[in-house]
């Protein structure tokens, strides 16, 4: 999975207004390493998805650039909730992205495939989105963004609607994807805890018109499974990132 | 036992209904020329089953025919219309216009255009069924999930794809609640149709009206109401089978 490297990015200077002159992100800039596990953490309202949405390149920003090392467009996208098309099974699901891209159909299936048997759900390729849990559909959504092999993964709050037993679980199983793909990883949560635990690096953004409050390397170890969780390393790290979140 | 669950509820009021009529129709409370009683209707149906069965195959001829041209020009004009805000601005409150307008007072304008018979009839049928179509397919197509909109965007579809693989089936719920309306409204549009162009179930009404024969004008429209659920139920037969495994409206 060699040829799946991530793409470097540097924001300079973005900046986005909505009409009539409300600035969501007042001024951010920012480098990012090809390879990176950002993640961007801040309370509703900051602006974490907008800055996402730019970076995918599915909003302009209102002044100020995005630059990406080498150019691709290789990214994917996994939103809050999982937003898989209800009339299409899981493995017509997971092909989608090949489909639009005009990948022969035996191709695309036989790699929609390998994508869902690394999240566990080959004994699912039948069935409909409506007859699966919240975390399976999650775990749909992202065997839908790695089929593409991206460089660049986007992740808006993809866990927030689960519940914490799923989530825990499927924060191990996307940090080991990332490991295993070295795709860049930008994951934007409001969840201190998954901040700390997922990423290499964490970017806090301030309350209101988006700034950068605090950016800080996460000082774990890369292995990482659930023990983690009651280590004081943990609590350390999650106490310095709460210090920078503006109540 | 699941059907027998389902025809009870309804087919208890039926019964007690049709029994309370019969029985002040025979005690002489209301006079059978104001309303017959249900043993005469049926009795009408069986005296005039030849008659009553070819009207009823013109009359769904014509609604089925109706139904299925605004189907398909009701779905095209969603379509075209949902293809840029300034086009549905345009032409949407023509569409509303249009379907404020009462089938009876242009009646007579039809069978000017079309003359007597059949066209007149589906024209008829046609003009009042288009709407809910057009409205409920707009709705679908433009009430398509942004996210799933974005993601078509970020793997390169152009316009045309997104609505064939996702604003299309989307709006497919809502394009079969539309079509369920129309069914229902194309039938009455036919009998309309048929009191003013002739032929069918509406003519027999017409006729038997004029003769005094208010057991015929009941039994005609008796079966007129069946043809409607007959439409009904065949719409919602295979609003099930398509949407059985993906749509909670379906699911029990």
């Amino acid at each position: 999975m060699s040829e799946a490297r991530g793409v470097a990015l540097r924001l300079e200077g973005v900046r986005k207004v909505f009409p009539p002159d409300f600035a969501v992100i007042e001024q951010i800039d920012l480098n990012i390493a090809a390879g990176e596990f950002v993640a961007i953490l801040g309370p509703s309202g900051s602006g974490k998805s907008t800055l996402l949405r730019m970076i995918a390149r599915l909003a302009e920003p209102s002044s100020g650039q995005i630059l990406s090392e080498p150019i691709s467009d290789q990214i994917a996208f996994v939103f809050q909730d999982a937003h898989l098309l209800p009339w299409r099974n899981v493995l017509d699901n997971a092909a989608l992205p090949l489909e639009l891209r005009g990948v022969p159909r035996a191709e695309r299936l036989a790699k929609a495939r390998v994508e869902l048997k690394h999240v566990g759900l080959l004994d699912a390729l039948e069935r409909y989105p409506a007859e699966l849990s919240g975390g399976m559909r999650m775990r749909v959504s992202l065997a839908r963004a790695l089929v593409t092999q991206p460089r660049l993964l986007l992740l808006d709050e993809p866990f927030a609607a689960l519940d914490e037993i799923t989530r825990f679980h499927l924060d191990v199983q996307l940090r080991q994807l990332w490991q295993r793909l070295g795709m860049t990883l930008i994951f934007v949560t409001h969840s201190i805890s998954e901040a700390a635990f997922l990423a290499n690096r964490a970017v806090v953004l301030s309350r209101r018109g988006g700034r950068v409050t605090l950016d800080r390397q996460i000082e774990l170890p890369a292995e990482r499974d659930n023990e983690l969780r009651g280590d004081p390393r943990m609590g350390q790290e999650m106490r310095a990132l709460l210090g920078a979140i503006e109540e | 036992m699941r059907a027998l669950k389902a025809i009870l509820p309804p087919l208890i009021p039926f019964v007690v209904i049709t029994a309370a009529i019969e029985a002040l129709v025979r005690s002489g409370l209301v006079k059978s020329y104001i309303l017959p009683a249900p043993s005469a209707v049926f009795q009408a149906v069986i005296d005039n089953r030849g008659q009553l069965a070819q009207a009823m195959v013109k009359t769904s001829g014509s609604a089925l025919l109706g139904f299925a041209l605004s189907t398909l020009a009701g779905i095209g004009i969603a379509v075209l219309l949902s293809s840029s805000r300034w086009i549905e601005r345009a032409f949407y409150p023509y569409a509303v216009f249009f379907q404020t307008v009462p089938i009876i007072a242009i009646a007579p304008l039809l069978v000017i255009w079309f003359g007597y018979g059949i066209q007149t009839v589906i024209a008829s049928a046609f003009v009042v069924s288009i709407f809910p179509v057009i409205a409920n397919t707009l709705t679908g197509i433009l009430s398509t999930d942004p996210a799933l909109i974005d993601l078509f965007r970020l793997y390169g579809a152009t316009p045309f794809v997104t609505l064939l693989k996702l604003r299309f089936p989307a709006a497919l719920p809502q394009i079969l609640t539309g079509l369920r309306v129309a069914a229902g409204l194309a039938v009455i549009g036919a009998i309309v149709g048929e009191f003013i162009g002739g032929g069918g179930l509406g003519s027999v009404v017409d006729v038997a009206r004029t003769q005094q024969r208010i057991d015929l004008v009941f039994a005609a429209v008796l079966l007129a109401s069946i043809l409607g659920l007959a439409l009904f139920g065949l719409i919602n037969l295979i609003s099930r089978l398509t949407l059985r495994r993906w749509h909670a409206s379906e699911q029990t």
